[in-house]
């Protein structure tokens, strides 16, 4: 299969040369290299955001910054993070991944593909202007509640909200490709229940972004004209209701954190097969919880704002809802446990993160779920509690996902093996440091260290001092994984074309090196049967 | 090869039409159908404080034997420059019959003041059954440079309030109205 497909890439044109291959390009490939580029430069960025913020926590007191500029920084960083680093990373995987995981030639509307990736560094780069107008940066936090961002809020505002409704575009364009391409473009031979998990929980991560990011888009439009047009969406004063907008923003907010996990749990259940070199555990249990973690994820949005005054009957019905989403999530967790179960494991640097991932997830998961519980919630709400918890799903969840993702998929992006032990190093080093740096916040947020202030009492001193040290530790963790992919890029040895002994997938019947144009014909039912997940 | 490549790429119209009009639709549906939703639910429910309004010629049966504690409360908004106040701070009240009170606001200025009073009742459990005859939150109300206003409030609290509440707050934010 790997010969045929490779003569028949003589006749196609190989990549245009020089730059305009980037600008122009409508091949799959390249695009997801974009949008893994673009998604490492915001994760930069978004992190040294973070390292001013721990900078500033490391001692208490007002040593480096005015509180208005670390408000700035909380923002502009979840912002970043959140629709520049996490949300792109995922599509570029996407876009790499899912025509070779479906057999097809490229993604469904190349040309859209084109244009929603380049549209994000121009919205990038709007948000990131903020910095330098009068008046700062967006500085009401990455929930942007009205009215801090509508009668309060800088007049860079407006170009904020531009910049959502570019991301939001962008967001929506690569979720109706992604539809798309697996509904429409996959080889005729593969059933939707032969999909890899990757495919499927990118498919269903589409619906919640069609259904999730227009809610956000009109949440932004509704802000724009409260400001500008003299609308009272959520003025008091003209019969509007500040409390509203909480309800339309975690309308969104909510399937948004879903829309930021579900294809790392797709990731995750390539890399444990693999390594455990058993089939996936659970195949099809995997995507009914999947799509069942989808559907509660619309329906529990109001747990994020227990302390808003709702009557008691509604924060129990958000408290149950939310509890439900953990069987779902359990069902999954079991199912990476039972594979792994009596596997014949080994411990390459993708299975070193996706395991950590399991576990850490895990712990994430279950501070959620402390959270989730209404009368706790008025201790916990807005603390450290909840950045220690969305930093354990978002970082040691998502970001390990991604990071596992490129070290699983690289040999096949580059046809070259990165260097083994430097990553391993680099792996003990992060997951270590990522710990230092979160855990100790679960205690000061229990102890009641509010999040979003600059300064703190004199009792919370010591957990920042060590949370902050594990910030600059994890930071510099970055650098090594810079080195270490460029490295592999650069002087990597040759990688065979299925360089990981128990992967199952049709992307590995291709090339060492992905061939530029994959798939022209596609694979045949033998071939999607023996490489598939399941028995 | 070309015909199967071909075969791939068709694909029905009437899915795009599905697919694109599908984050259109909650586009138009947050704006235009989440807002006023969310106002029913809230006149419905008396969720968020939400206070409800009675007609005149509405009848209850008073319960004698209960007593409710009504506080009242007046704030302002963003330097709204009018001396707001109850005239009352308390009042025991009985289920089922109607009270009159009022608050005072004076303008200080030497300007028209236009301003717009926003209720909220506490705990929001009361809310549903916090119901106003007349009350000057139903209309802007306009100060004169220097003029004292009485603005009256007629309410009920309906027999049906659950037996466990035994304290009811009401309060008013007034805020300035451009113009």
């Amino acid at each position: 299969m790997t010969t045929a497909t490779a003569s028949h890439d003589e006749h196609h044109h190989g990549p245009e040369k020089g730059l305009m291959r980037w600008v122009k390009t409508t091949n799959h490939k390249d695009i997801g290299t974009l949008y893994l580029w673009f998604a490492f430069a915001m994760l930069l960025i978004g992190g040294a955001l973070a390292m001013g913020i721990r900078m500033e926590l490391l001692q208490p007191g007002l040593q480096l910054m005015d509180p208005h500029f670390f408000n700035q920084l909380t923002t502009m960083h979840g912002l970043i993070m959140v629709f520049g680093a996490i949300m792109p990373a995922f599509v570029g995987l996407g876009n790499w991944l899912i025509p070779m995981m479906v057999g097809a030639p490229d993604m469904a509307l190349p040309r859209m593909n084109n244009w929603s990736f380049w549209i994000l560094p121009f919205a990038g780069g709007i948000l990131l202007s903020t910095f330098f107008m009068e008046g700062g940066a967006p500085a009401f936090g990455w929930t942007f509640y009205a009215p801090l961002s509508t009668t309060f809020a800088p007049d860079s505002t407006d170009f904020f909200i531009f910049a959502v409704h570019l991301l939001g575009f962008s967001s929506i364009m690569g979720a109706i490709n992604i539809i798309a391409t697996v509904l429409n473009m996959r080889a005729p031979k593969m059933k939707l229940m032969d999909m890899p998990l990757f495919v499927w929980t990118w498919l269903i991560t589409s619906f919640l972004l069609i259904g999730a990011m227009p809610v956000l888009a009109g949440a932004v439009t509704m802000m724009l004209t409260d400001r500008n047009f003299g609308t009272a969406f959520f003025d008091a004063t003209g019969g509007g209701d500040p409390v509203m907008f909480q309800h339309i923003f975690w309308f969104f907010g909510h399937p948004e954190v879903y829309i930021m996990i579900l294809p790392a749990f797709g990731v995750v259940s390539h890399i444990i097969p693999t390594f455990a070199r058993k089939p996936l555990f659970g195949y099809s249990s995997m995507v009914y919880a999947t799509a069942s973690i989808a559907f509660l994820s619309y329906i529990v949005w109001a747990h994020h704002m227990f302390l808003t005054g709702m009557p008691v009957a509604g924060e129990l019905y958000f408290m149950y809802a939310t509890m439900l989403i953990a069987v779902p999530t359990g069902v999954k967790v079991f199912n990476w446990i039972s594979t792994m179960w009596r596997g014949s494991m080994t411990f390459e640097t993708p299975m070193l993160w996706a395991v950590s991932f399991v576990f850490l997830f895990t712990i994430g998961g279950f501070s959620g779920l402390m959270l989730g519980i209404a009368p706790a919630d008025i201790q916990y709400h807005d603390t450290y509690f909840v950045v220690a918890h969305f930093h354990y799903v978002l970082v040691t969840g998502a970001l390990w996902s991604i990071i596992a993702a490129t070290f699983y998929w690289l040999p096949k992006w580059t046809g070259k093996m990165y260097n083994e032990g430097l990553a391993k190093v680099h792996f003990w080093w992060a997951v270590i440091s990522v710990n230092v740096l979160f855990f100790p916040q679960h205690f000061l947020g229990l102890a009641g260290m509010p999040r979003r202030i600059p300064d703190y009492s004199l009792q919370f001193a010591d957990f920042n001092m060590i949370s902050s040290i594990g910030g600059f530790a994890f930071g510099a963790s970055f650098i090594l994984f810079t080195y270490i992919v460029i490295d592999c890029i650069r002087n990597g040895k040759p990688a065979t074309a299925r360089p990981w002994e128990g992967a199952k997938g049709l992307e590995w019947t291709l090339a060492p090196k992905a061939q530029y144009h994959s798939f022209n014909t596609p694979p045949s039912r033998e071939l999607i049967k023996s490489e598939s997940q399941h028995s | 090869m070309a015909d199967d490549l071909r075969k791939r790429d068709k694909i029905k119209t009437s899915f795009w039409v599905k697919l694109i009009s599908a984050p259109i639709f909650m586009f138009v549906f947050a704006i235009f159908v989440m807002p006023p939703i969310y106002d029913v639910f809230c006149e419905i429910t008396g969720f968020n404080g939400t206070t409800g309004r009675v007609d005149a010629d509405q009848q209850y049966e008073v319960k004698e034997d209960r007593k409710i504690d009504v506080s009242f409360f007046a704030m302002t908004m963003g330097g709204f420059p009018v001396q707001f106040t109850p005239k009352v701070h308390a009042m025991e009240v009985k289920p089922g019959k109607f009270y009159t009170t009022s608050y005072i606001a004076k303008n200080n200025t030497n300007q028209t003041i236009i301003g717009q009073a926003v209720p909220s009742v506490a705990p929001t459990e009361a809310a549903l059954h916090f119901k106003k005859l007349e009350c000057f939150c139903f209309n802007r109300q306009v100060f004169k440079p220097h003029e004292e206003l009485e603005m009256t409030l007629r309410f009920v609290v309906e027999p049906e309030l659950d037996e466990r509440i035994q304290d009811v707050s009401l309060s008013y934010n007034f805020f300035k109205l451009e113009s």
